[in-house]
């Protein structure tokens, strides 16, 4: 992995913009020959909103605002999935019985859409936090649990074995081989699990009653049409989501890379 | 230190059927003895191996160390595997350190002995590096050193050179039998190279194909360090492969 020239002065990878730049171009003729802001607004008038986050928006609240709420109310629900799906998960890979205990459930459960329980949140916990909490939760749950499951089944047996013989005990079998052991897996259910649970809160915020988030600003911006605001919350729930991915990505380059090298 | 192994038998159960991997294997293990358990792939060595360790139980028959029954892993022994086991999210000396945390040495005494036994290895300047950037024999290497730092005065070896080139596994060979002089460990080595046996151990426990039996237990009483291509070690050697490969005879 040593740096050569021609690391260094590798041409610029025009292919990786090529696409992007063709859909702004594409998207400008196509603005100015359709000509109704209502169907597809201009380029600057969708810049327009996304260069003033931090001003109202018809008594909406602010781009920025908004995108911190369903920020907050994302990390609130992946929270609860984390402290549910990572402690199941050690269990289940650990002990046959739980695993066959839950097993049936968990598949049961796991293709459902977190949207179809969107009713039933509505019913049970009434609009508000709670619902949205719930659905967020139930969309990182699943990728949590298996990734979890997952790199705790992928713990060598002899790591296991060594531990034991030099005199480990279950608790710190699980704290110093299971768990550092199964950790970049659980990382890579974590990184799924709030990519998932961040597509949940733009959808649970646009259910009937919310007034606040990114999700919401996006429906009542198609009640009011304004298709420009509507693209950049579009825009701006991709950029947080990317950002949010990128540094899941950093960490477990930094963190994990014995994954990929201890071969 | 003494260790004696009585009449021990395995049966591996699997559903209705039954299969005998071990069959009556008994011996007393001396004092600083190096011995080689030799015998073809599934011939139960390694299984005699992990129930010496506790890491498996006997279907018949006991393990003792000390007069003292073996039910499960004892802080008396350390085992080192094929595939060297490390952690390979811990840095060399804190694998090496690894079984003086779980027995909750403090920091700078487990650091100073972890320090002291990467001397032993040779391989001091590599204290803060990762396993994977270390090559097979220094791993192996460091995990002798993780057994080590425990002090067990068991060393239970389970083919530890099996995945090594032939240069590597005979320079560790030489480098294992300078440890064991150096610690004054007894040493169950547990192989199926029948030259690693001869060129390593006091005694040869050589076992059958399956179900393991003990074919014979061979005394090497020739001088350390020894000549591969001396006549007396030919002569071992052939002896031993005979009892491995009955054709030999008839040839």
């Amino acid at each position: 992995m040593g740096l050569t020239l021609k690391g260094i002065f590798k041409p610029f990878p025009f292919i990786k913009i090529a696409l992007p730049v063709i859909i702004i171009v594409l998207w400008a003729v196509l603005s100015a020959l359709i000509n109704n802001p209502f169907i597809l607004p201009s380029i600057s008038s969708v810049l327009d909103v996304l260069t003033k986050p931090f001003s109202d928006i018809q008594g909406s609240g602010s781009l920025s605002g908004n995108a911190l709420i369903s920020l907050g109310r994302v990390i609130l629900g992946f929270s609860v999935a984390c402290v549910l799906a990572i402690p199941l998960g050690i269990a289940m890979g650990r002990s046959e019985k739980v695993y066959d205990f839950f097993d049936s459930a968990v598949q049961m459960f796991r293709p459902i859409p977190p949207l179809a329980w969107v009713p039933l949140a509505l019913v049970w916990f009434r609009i508000g936090l709670t619902a949205m909490v719930f659905i967020i939760a139930i969309g990182a749950f699943f990728p949590i649990l298996l990734n979890t499951l997952d790199g705790v089944k992928s713990v060598k047996r002899t790591w296991i074995e060594a531990a034991v013989t030099l005199g480990a005990g279950e608790r710190q079998i699980l704290s110093k081989v299971i768990l550092p052991g199964a950790l970049p897996t659980i990382w890579t259910g974590l990184r799924v699990g709030f990519g998932i649970a961040w597509m949940c809160v733009v959808a649970a915020e646009m259910m009937p009653g919310t007034n606040s988030g990114i999700g919401y600003l996006i429906i009542n911006s198609w009640y009011w049409s304004q298709v420009n605001v509507i693209i950049a919350g579009i825009i701006v729930i991709g950029i947080i989501g990317l950002g949010v991915d990128s540094i899941f990505k950093f960490i477990e380059r930094k963190k994990f890379m014995w994954r990929e090298l201890d071969r | 230190m003494k260790l004696e192994i009585n009449h021990i038998s395995k049966v591996f159960e699997e559903g209705t059927e039954a299969s005998r991997a071990l069959s009556d294997i008994s011996t007393v293990v001396a004092e600083k003895e190096f011995l080689c358990i030799l015998g073809p792939s599934g011939c139960g060595k390694t299984t005699l191996l992990r129930i010496v360790a506790g890491l498996e139980s006997a279907t018949e028959g006991s393990i003792t160390l000390d007069g003292e029954k073996i039910t499960g892993p004892s802080p008396k022994m350390a085992m080192i595997f094929q595939d060297y086991s490390l952690y390979p999210w811990r840095t060399v000396i804190e694998n090496i350190a690894f079984g003086l945390e779980i027995k909750d040495v403090d920091r700078d005494k487990r650091e100073k002995i972890a320090e002291s036994y990467l001397d032993l290895i040779g391989l001091q300047e590599f204290g803060n590096n990762y396993p994977y950037e270390l090559s097979g024999g220094m791993r192996q290497r460091v995990a002798v050193a993780r057994a080590l730092a425990i002090d067990p005065s068991v060393l239970l070896m389970d083919e530890p050179f099996g995945a090594l080139d032939a240069q590597t596994r005979n320079m560790l060979q030489i480098e294992i039998l300078k440890i064991w002089e150096k610690t004054q460990k007894t040493v169950l080595f547990v192989t199926h190279s029948v030259d690693e046996a001869v060129f390593l151990a006091d005694r040869i426990m050589v076992l059958t194909s399956r179900p393991g039996r003990i074919k014979d237990i061979v005394p090497i009483d020739l001088p350390r360090p020894r000549d591969r291509t001396s006549p007396d070690f030919a002569k071992i050697r052939r002896y031993v492969l005979s009892l491995i490969d009955e054709h030999l005879i008839v040839q």
